[in-house]
């Protein structure tokens, strides 16, 4: 079970003169994740949700509140400690790497995860990457630099994801610049090691076709959880614009950048 | 003179040599010339006039390969070594050559390489050339290659020098002329770090019709280390040149990077580019997120890098 007591979260804002240059980002974040459960985390752009993955993998510290993992605090652990704890993040937007290549990259994945007796470390890979679509014999040499497309790169990430040994893991909008036709893919594989796993699993997502396979959706906006539980109780209020109220519109009236003036 | 366990270590890190090469090769050890091999088409001679040898590779000479390793396990010594390569025409060659210092004592041990090669018509040759030092004492390790390359027409040289850790000093200068056609593909890969200097000057003139030329540095500079490329290309032909350099900076670590591209014909095309900057965060992030330290994170982000 992973807890949230209290989450603050301040991040530099580029904008020394305000609060220290620092602007809120999360606000009195409670959040419970129970094991084995299948989490959709949505909301409007700029609401959060990339904020709290990155908090939750250590990535981001919190200003105040405390985090529990399997009823240990981990609020003060380093993004390692965390992994080697079996939390996972799948990067919103994958880092490049000069030299590195793919199959370098799938090998760290894979080093916690003993091989089982008949499979050898290479097949587990080739394995990682078909299951995302990615032909190995045109992959596993590449390097992961900037010559991926945003397509290939979201797919190994996932890829990555599927070879750690990870009891908790948060997929961060997997869908967005995956085509038509490999996105049900992409999705009837992080179910099935869902439910192989037997793992926590969070996908945020603007997909319906991912809301529609959640146990639980959780809502987030302006730095908030606005409204959390199971999905057919959350799906008339997420598929109704106009009790969306927190999505902020940007109408000439309230011009405070003055670009009318 | 035998080989002892240092020597064959040595032999492994800069020439990847288990054992005795096949084909061709010569093992220089401490100044002197310790085991040699001649094959039917490549041939090794000694130089009358000064230390060093003759390579003298058969035109039409193809998959061979020669091994040139030279080591230098003593305190106070410096070895001057002129060595000369014949690549026959139309011959298509691999060379590697590499100097490893092991400096036992106090005093400095320097090897000056001064390599000139003859790339004939139409042949290609590949030339690996790695550093390494190592040393229990505060006796410096010194090296100073240069390089010469003629590329005549049609031909092609592919120079890869490596130096990675260990080498207290180095000053490598290198230069080449390509004649119509031919191509020159070089790439020099260094980590610095405690002290260490390293000063790289290429010069590479393109002189013929459709000549080519690549020159590309990847280097990491640690700790207080100095690090200076002057890479300079210059085309008085129609020819094509590309120039650049990469590199990761850290800690106290000094790095300059001068390319120059000079062209003297108005359908010259050459093109530089530089870049000096620190290990990307959200690499190192990545990669914690796999379970490593930030010190493995590091590492294999260098390693890849310098590959
Ligand atoms: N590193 C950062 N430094 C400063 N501000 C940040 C940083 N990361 C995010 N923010 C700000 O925090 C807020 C929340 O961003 P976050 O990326 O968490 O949103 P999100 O819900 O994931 O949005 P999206 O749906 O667009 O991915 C935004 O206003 C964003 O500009
Ligand atoms: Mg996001």
């Amino acid at each position: 079970m992973l807890q949230l007591q209290g989450i603050e979260l301040a991040l530099p804002n580029g904008n020394g003169g305000n609060n220290n240059g620092l602007s809120p980002v999360l606000r009195g974040i409670d959040l419970t994740l129970e094991e084995g459960k299948f989490y959709a985390i949505t909301g409007p752009n700029g609401g959060g949700k990339t904020s709290l993955a990155r908090l939750i993998m250590g990535i981001y510290r919190p200003t105040a509140g405390h985090i529990f993992w399997r009823g240990e605090e981990i609020t003060g652990l380093s993004i390692t400690e965390r992994a080697q704890r079996g939390i996972g993040y799948a990067f919103q937007q994958p880092p490049r790497f000069k030299g590195l290549r793919v199959r370098d990259l799938l090998e760290l994945a894979a080093r916690e995860q003993p091989s089982d007796p008949n499979g050898s470390l290479l097949r587990r890979l080739c394995h990682s990457l078909r299951s995302v679509g990615l032909c190995p014999e045109d992959y596993l040499e590449r390097e992961v630099d900037a010559s991926l497309s945003g397509g290939e790169a979201k797919r190994l990430e996932v890829a990555t994801l599927l070879l750690r040994k990870v009891q908790l893991v948060i997929y961060d909008e997997p869908e967005s610049g995956v085509d038509l036709w490999s996105f049900d893919q992409l999705l009837r594989v992080i179910l099935e090691r869902h439910r192989r796993g037997g793992m926590t699993t969070a996908v945020i997502t603007h997909h319906e076709q991912v809301l529609l396979q959640a146990d639980e959706i959780i809502l987030i906006a302006e730095g908030e959880v606005k409204a959390r539980g199971p999905r057919a109780e959350m799906w008339p209020l997420i598929t109704d614009r106009a009790r969306c109220r927190w999505r902020r519109s940007c109408e000439e009236e309230n011009d405070e950048a003055g670009c009318t003036r | 003179m035998k080989l002892d366990a240092l020597d064959k270590r040595l032999l492994e890190t800069i020439a990847d040599l288990h054992g005795v090469p096949a084909g061709a090769f010569n093992i220089r050890r401490n100044g002197q010339a310790v085991e040699r091999r001649s094959t039917a088409n490549i041939e090794i001679r000694s130089k009358e006039d000064k230390p060093g040898i003759d390579v003298l590779i058969r035109p039409g000479t193809r998959n061979e390969s020669v091994h040139i390793p030279v080591i230098l396990a003593a305190s106070g010594m410096t070895d001057v070594v002129y060595n000369t390569f014949e690549i026959g025409e139309d011959s298509d060659v691999l060379i590697v050559a590499g100097c490893g210092i092991h400096n036992p004592g106090e005093a400095e041990a320097r090897h000056d390489g001064i390599h000139e090669f003859f790339v004939r018509r139409g042949a290609r040759v590949r030339y690996v050339e790695k550093h390494y030092g190592e040393g229990p004492g505060p006796g410096a390790r010194i090296l100073n290659p240069q390089t010469i390359v003629h590329v005549e027409e049609g031909a092609e040289m592919i120079l890869e020098t490596v130096q990675i850790r260990g080498v207290d000093d180095t000053q490598r200068v290198t230069s080449a002329r390509v004649a119509s056609r031919g191509r020159l593909f070089m790439t020099e890969r260094l980590l610095t770090h405690g002290t260490q200097r390293a000063i790289s000057d290429v010069t590479v003139e393109l002189i013929g019709e459709e000549a080519s030329a690549e020159v590309i540095s990847r280097s990491v500079a640690q700790d207080e280390s100095e690090q200076l490329f002057r890479p300079r290309l210059i085309a008085t032909a129609p020819a094509r040149g590309h120039v650049a350099c990469d590199s990761i900076i850290m800690d106290r670590a000094r790095i300059s990077s001068v390319p120059e591209i000079s062209a003297r014909h108005p359908e010259a095309e050459l093109t530089h580019e530089a870049a000096i900057g620190k290990i990307a965060g959200d690499q190192l992030i990545k990669l914690m997120t796999l379970g490593l330290t930030e010190k493995e994170a590091i590492e294999t982000i260098l390693r890849g890098f310098l590959r």
